[in-house]
């Protein structure tokens, strides 16, 4: 029997992880003689109150949703994909391939193709970590962020000497042809008297996004393969004994982890730089084994795990312009959230739980009665 | 309130506030770090220099995200901040685009490259390779062993256009020299990880360096830091790093980050911007580091030969091979 119901450990768990979090940095905040509540305002006002904040918030939620999807697939399978930057930095290869070599008549076309390739590279990345893992036993922890390092040298390497305009000094690819810009949430929403989400960088990937959360939710919880996934992620041996082929479940689970954490690359190769940048993945894929964690592998929670980051990452950037708090105190803050929500958990987790076991004894249902 | 009232409401509070704002110029520093002992920090400083002599104050941002720098400018931009100077190649291309939204604000950059350079940009470049060039012509004259070593952060063109200078300067002083170089690794922590910049010029040493040159940013110290315990010498990089370990650095290639960081914020809002600057040894821009940490290193023939050859770069008498040019170097392979 659950020790609390399921509502309480969804929203109470993360909730007061939050409070708590917030707490202390707020303490933080005030140790170096600024004003938390400000400062806390100025996050809310320049993230949330403006609609070019939310255009900044929703591009990273964006980044955050494929990668933290990325990392709950394979964690279905009880895989812990912790390569999503180098399957995201492959993705950004594909996505450069596919807008630099193919000339797109309409950008829902490149988009298309870009998708496609983005998922096929960052796949293609995650498929050897995953058959080390099946038939060689290599745990896929130490092998997936070995490849993330292999996945710089093999970006940098393709954007100084293959990719990189001939005289550019930075190590960067072209400009992407017109055609296969995506429209920002300012071309599709925007009219001449409502200039909404000005400038930001959001853009329709977000929308991509959705479906992938959508796509994972019927995927786990609706098809034969998902439930395959998830048996062997809750017991390998009854799985295997029940007929599940083992080297199958893993090498899918990451290729659909792969694929998803490639997808974060359309938002920020196509959709926002429109050019392939060494950087462009810029540990969003880490911040994806947070969001995941938070978002209890479920693909809502993921969302909003995701949209929670975001709004740090964007209430962060305002905090950076209009403040003297340093950027490493900021940090200070996100990581703070992260360690809370994310490696804490069970520090909140068994008070409350502790606290709905003295409430049911109190008044004992009727299902204790007739046990 | 309809949606459209708060709108009008906000674009007003920001038109007003944009209006009193005083137009304090803005500073956004490269990924990396604002103290990176190196080419960020310079850039500080001279700000820093600018606002002590004038008492005035300066707005800046140490970015954390490649989505942050176009923010960054428009909502400088926005504030009325003028001139708003950015370092770092990586930022020019948004910079080129964005510039165009604001024609009343001035631009600048450190170290970037655009084909097309609006109305209110301005460019500031330096010549890497003549600095380096000189401070290579010093290496390979104060080597016995006939081996030195250059170390650079990552390899990319920049970085080579630094080893390029250093590998001519070297090779014309003795056409046989040998030139070990060493990238300190493929990620953006190669800025900063002393820890690596130490091994690697264990390593180079090894091999038979005993001159390193370092272009790494904050890695440098630790290139430094282990040439001076080793006994061996090295050269700084971008501000004078002589001091360090005084008496076992040969001498410090400058780039005058600084001096271009403060001559734009004194020029203000009346900086002439629509063109690029590049900066070399006849502007003081790039240059080698002489004062009392390295007086008893060089010797009277470093500093006629370094005199000489600056002053036949300068005359234009002698041509350091930029590696920007083809793509490629003439005296060193990377």
């Amino acid at each position: 029997m659950d020790k609390m119901p399921k509502w309480a450990d969804a929203v109470l768990v993360p909730l007061f992880s939050l409070i708590l979090a917030a707490l202390l940095s707020a303490l933080v905040i005030l140790a170096i003689g600024e004003d938390p509540i400000a400062a806390f305002k100025l996050m809310v006002n320049g993230a949330l109150m403006r609609s070019a904040g939310w255009g900044y918030t929703l591009y990273y939620a964006t980044n955050f949703i494929f990668t933290g999807l990325a990392v709950s697939v394979a964690f279905h399978a009880r895989l812990f994909n912790i390569g999503g930057e180098g399957q995201a930095m492959l993705g950004g290869l594909g996505v450069a391939m596919a807008c630099l070599y193919i000339p797109w008549p309409h950008w829902a076309l490149a988009l298309l193709g870009s998708a496609t390739l983005a998922a096929l590279f960052g796949a293609a990345w995650a498929l050897i970590p995953a058959y080390l893992q099946a038939k060689r036993g290599s745990h896929v922890v130490i092998t997936t962020i070995m490849f993330n390092y292999i996945a710089f040298s093999l970006l940098g390497y393709m954007l100084v000497n293959v990719l990189r305009p001939p005289g550019a000094g930075d190590p960067a690819s072209e400009k992407f042809h017109a055609s296969t810009h995506l429209p920002t949430f300012q071309d599709m929403f925007a009219t001449p008297d409502n200039p909404l989400f000005r400038s930001a960088p959001a853009n329709v990937s977000f929308f991509l996004a959705l479906a992938a959360c959508v796509f994972v939710y019927i995927l786990i919880w609706r098809t034969r393969l998902g439930y395959e996934i998830r048996h062997f992620g809750h017991s390998q041996t009854a799985a295997l004994y029940a007929g599940t082929n083992g080297t199958r479940i893993t090498v899918i689970a990451m290729l659909i982890s792969g694929a998803l954490a490639g997808l974060m690359a359309v938002n920020t190769t196509q959709g926002e730089a429109e050019r392939l940048i060494l950087n462009s993945t810029e540990g969003a894929g880490f911040i994806g084994i947070a969001v995941a964690l938070m978002g209890r592998n479920h693909p809502f929670g993921v969302l909003l795990a995701a949209l929670l980051f975001g709004f740090l990452y964007q209430g962060g950037a305002e905090l950076a312009l209009w403040t003297t708090i340093p950027v490493q105190l900021i940090m200070v803050i996100q990581a703070l959230v992260i360690l809370f929500t994310g490696a804490l958990d069970n520090m909140v987790r068994m008070p409350l739980e502790k606290l709905f076991l003295a409430l049911r004894k109190d008044t004992p249902s009727k299902n204790g009665e007739t046990l | 309130m309809t949606l459209m009232q708060k709108f009008l409401g906000a674009a007003a509070t920001l038109a007003l506030s944009a209006g009193a704002a005083f137009a304090e110029p803005a500073l956004i520093y490269d990924l990396g770090g604002k103290f990176d002992k190196s080419f960020n920090e310079a850039a500080f400083n001279g700000a820093q220099k600018w606002a002590d002599e004038t008492g005035s104050t300066f707005r800046e941002i140490e970015l954390q995200s490649e989505a942050q720098r176009e923010q960054a400018l428009r909502r400088f931009a926005e504030a009325g901040a003028n001139p708003v100077v950015t370092t770092g190649f990586a930022i020019a291309s948004i910079l080129g685009e964005v510039a165009k939204d604001y024609p009343d604000t001035k631009f600048v950059n450190i170290d970037g490259w655009l084909p097309e350079i609006p109305a209110n940009v301005k460019l500031i470049g330096f010549q890497e390779h003549q600095g380096s060039y000189l401070v290579g012509m010093m290496a390979a004259m104060a080597s016995k062993s006939g081996t030195v070593g250059f170390i650079g952060g990552m390899d990319i063109p920049l970085i080579r256009h630094f080893g390029c200078g250093y590998a001519q300067g070297a090779k014309a002083v003795n056409p046989d020299i040998k030139i070990i170089a060493n990238m300190t690794g493929t990620t953006p922590t190669a800025w900063n990880d002393p820890v690596k910049g130490s091994e690697l010029a264990k390593a180079q040493i090894s091999q038979g360096a005993d001159v390193i040159y370092a272009a790494a940013g904050g890695t440098g110290v630790g290139v430094l830091q282990t040439a001076a315990d080793e006994d061996i010498l090295s050269i700084g990089v971008d501000s004078n790093q002589n001091h360090l370990h005084s008496g076992k650095v040969l001498t410090s290639m400058l780039k005058r980050v600084d001096v271009a960081v403060y001559n734009s914020m004194k020029s203000g809002a009346s900086l002439e911007t629509g063109g690029s600057t590049v900066l070399g040894l006849a502007e003081d821009g790039v240059g080698v580091a002489m004062d009392e940490h390295n007086a008893a290193l060089v010797s009277d023939a470093m500093k006629a030969a370094v005199e000489d050859a600056r002053a036949k770069i300068i005359s234009g008498d002698l041509e350091v091979v930029a590696y920007y040019t083809n793509d490629s170097c003439p005296a060193l392979d990377f």
